[in-house]
């Protein structure tokens, strides 16, 4: 019987499975933030528990570091003692790797673990962060749990999990100029809604995903939690395995080539079965924008915000009339005329080089607007920041009037200093704009980069296929 | 774990759908290392008219007349009836450890978001999916009557309404056995730590890569 990928990566880590299904799986990768492990160290602490296998945790702080003045510490005092806690549980109990604040290699836990070669294709990944499924793009199940979970790998080395249904998300047909990973995922989110991928595993094939970099198949991976799925994968092809040469924990030598032929298995068999497919015509995306306070409410640049009579279901209706009026909307009107207050580019979704060149490449010679208050480029690890240096994109973007800062979440969910006030309209290539997710009362548009970059330049959402 | 059996409760109704984790408990709460005493945050921009920082009396802060919760009726529910898609987004399980500090045991509505969903066993709190036309007509009932309530049974897998119509939901086996009894979850799996150590060894010889010190 032909398999799919799901299938192979499932069957490959099953120990042990209960009669009605639930299987234990074993997880060979375990990411950890300051946010979501400390009372998982505790819990363990508290049970008299050694964590199973130490060489399979690979840590940093991210999401309460500074992105500026780092020679002052990390002055919020709550923020702080997070932060300590997980550099003090790492000293005790050991990882593979850690990355404390202000290290070079330091960064977003979804950027560092790749970068570094620490996800491996087959591997089950787990983090106590939903947007683990971005790890999916080198073919792993890439699982975000909550705390107890985190606990429950620490002391097992495995995860229970029940096995998904399986989605296969085909996008053919080469994208058109202007156009990313980001609105691939966006329009695909539009078009099966926030909950369309609940219960599923998500697989994305055809030539569109192809083509992508490694990096724009992390950004859709990453946003297939946003569709609903746990886990969303891409194959593995010539470019996966391009990527992860020669990378810190990559294999080497003659491990490399067993490694290698392993991975070259880890495609869905010719005429596998999916339960459900989706198909998206990739010539037909346009560059994206969300209106609203759920990723699905989202249209392309030159769509319009909708009015909640375009709903029949009462509960939809009701649903957008309350995010327009959160996000100070008129119905009907056109996103190009939405003006931004602030521009943010970064999150685990897009701040990957490539992520910088794009918007690099709209801010050159350009500047932003005077009435925008603020641009955040925020690089995804200290990696990144370096290579981004080396290219002189910092030079691009503050001739631009953009600022250039450390490594971390940043402004994806305001847990730093870096957040909207209220009322402040952002363009943001995050991946949530929910209510107050960017600070209290702040209004989010999910774009992607470049997207992100010619609101800046425009002072208003703007085609970045027709800036002048 | 605190054991699920039975419930009679009082039950609030929650007219949202995609009611996200971030709404549930906002960020700012985030940054304890503690996992009890986030009941006083739950839904915290909706509940409260200021803004709520970790550390805050929350006893003395200006409540929302117009978020549901905040209704004198509402004092006590055990039960949040709620629509499609509810928590969705974050995997913090923040969302259901301030949920059950609050006072919810049960959670029902058409849809959960996974993480969440999981996350809500692990912690005593039971979520019950129910079709659509039953979660409409418990809004409608709810919204009709003062105190109204609903009994819980998970060994018989029903709810029963008070004028007696029953209504059965669907669980995880293994999921119902651990929450009827309080089990935890890794002195379970730890029963199988010699198939663990079997398969992590056979592991190490197929894909030695995999285990890089
Ligand atoms: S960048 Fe945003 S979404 Fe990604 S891990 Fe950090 S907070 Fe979460």
């Amino acid at each position: 019987m032909p398999k799919t990928l799901y299938d192979k990566l499932w069957e490959n880590h099953v120990v042990h499975i209960e009669e009605d299904g639930t299987a234990l799986l074993y997880i060979d990768r375990h990411l950890v933030h300051e946010v979501t492990s400390p009372q998982a160290f505790e819990g363990l602490k508290l049970a008299g528990r050694k964590p199973w296998r130490i060489s399979s945790i690979v840590a940093t702080a991210d999401h309460n570091t500074p992105t500026d003045h780092w020679d002052e510490g990390i002055t919020d005092p709550v923020s702080r003692q997070q932060v300590e806690t997980l550099d003090a549980n790492i000293r005790e109990v050991g990882a593979l790797a850690y990355f404390p604040f202000k290290d070079a290699r330091q960064g977003i836990v979804h950027v560092i673990g790749p970068e570094n070669g620490a996800t491996l294709p087959g591997m089950t990944v787990v983090c106590g962060d939903s947007h683990t499924s971005t790890h999916g793009a080198f073919a792993c199940l890439a699982h975000g749990i909550g705390t107890s979970e985190v606990e429950h790998v620490m002391a097992t080395q495995c995860l229970l999990q029940k096995k998904s249904k399986t989605m296969l998300v085909k996008v053919d047909g080469p994208l058109g100029k202007g156009v990313s990973a980001k609105d691939i995922a966006l329009a695909l989110i539009g078009r099966i809604g926030t909950a369309g991928g609940t219960g599923y595993a998500i697989e994305f094939g055809g030539s569109a995903i192809r083509g992508l970099s490694m990096e724009g198949r992390m950004t859709l991976c990453n946003m297939a939690i946003e569709a609903g799925a746990r886990v969303g994968f891409v194959a593995v092809d010539q470019t996966t395995i391009d990527y992860l040469k020669g990378r810190p924990f990559s294999p080497q030598g003659e491990l490399w080539d067993r490694a290698v032929a392993y991975w070259r298995t880890l495609v869905s068999d010719e005429g596998a079965r999916f339960d459900a497919t989706v198909e998206i015509d990739g010539r037909a995306i346009q560059p994206q924008v969300t209106w609203g306070t759920s990723p699905e409410m989202v249209t392309d640049i030159k769509g319009q915000v909708p009015a909640p009579e375009d709903f029949a279901d009462p509960v939809k209706r009701e649903g957008v009339a309350r995010a327009l009026q959160y996000m100070g909307l008129t119905p009907r009107t056109p996103i190009e005329q939405v003006k931004v207050d602030k521009v943010f580019i970064g999150s685990c979704t897009n701040s990957r080089i490539e992520d910088l060149r794009e918007a690099a490449a709209v801010a050159k010679g350009r500047r932003k607007a005077d009435s925008v208050r603020q641009v955040l480029v925020v690089p995804g690890s200290g990696l990144v920041k370096r290579q981004a240096e080396a290219e002189g994109l910092d030079k691009v973007f503050i001739a631009a009037g953009f600022e250039w800062r450390e490594p971390g979440c940043s402004m994806c969910l305001a847990m730093n200093a870096d957040r909207l006030e209220p009322g402040e309209r952002c363009a943001s290539t995050s991946n949530r704009n929910f209510e107050g997710r960017q600070g209290a009362g702040g209004r989010t548009h999910l774009v992607s980069p470049a997207m992100a970059a010619a609101a800046a330049i425009a002072g208003r959402f703007a085609d970045v296929r027709e800036l002048p | 774990m605190r054991a699920f059996t039975q419930l009679d409760g009082l039950v609030a109704p929650l007219d949202r759908a995609n009611v996200d984790t971030d709404a549930i408990i906002p960020k700012q709460f985030l940054k304890s290392i503690k996992r009890a005493g986030f009941g006083p945050n739950a839904f915290d921009e909706w509940r409260y008219l200021d803004r709520g920082e970790p550390g805050q009396d929350c006893a003395k802060r200006p409540l929302n007349p117009d978020f549901v919760l905040n209704q004198p009726r509402y004092q006590g529910a055990a039960i949040l009836l709620t629509r499609d898609n509810f928590g969705c987004g974050s995997s913090r399980e923040h969302a259901p450890w301030a949920l059950e500090d609050y006072g919810f045991r049960a959670l029902i509505g058409t849809s959960f978001a996974d993480i969440f969903f999981n996350n809500c066993f692990k912690n005593g709190l039971l979520p019950i999916k129910l079709p659509a036309v039953e979660v409409d007509a418990l809004f409608e009932l709810a919204l009709a009557t003062p105190g109204f309530r609903l009994k819980i049974d998970l060994a018989a897998q029903t709810v029963t309404r008070p004028d007696g119509k029953v209504l059965p939901f669907d669980v995880d086996p293994f999921r119902k056995e651990c929450l009827l009894n309080g089990w935890d979850d890794i002195g379970l799996t730890l029963r199988h730590a010699e198939n663990i150590r079997e398969f992590e060894a056979r592991r190490r010889i197929d894909q030695p890569w995999l285990f890089a010190q």
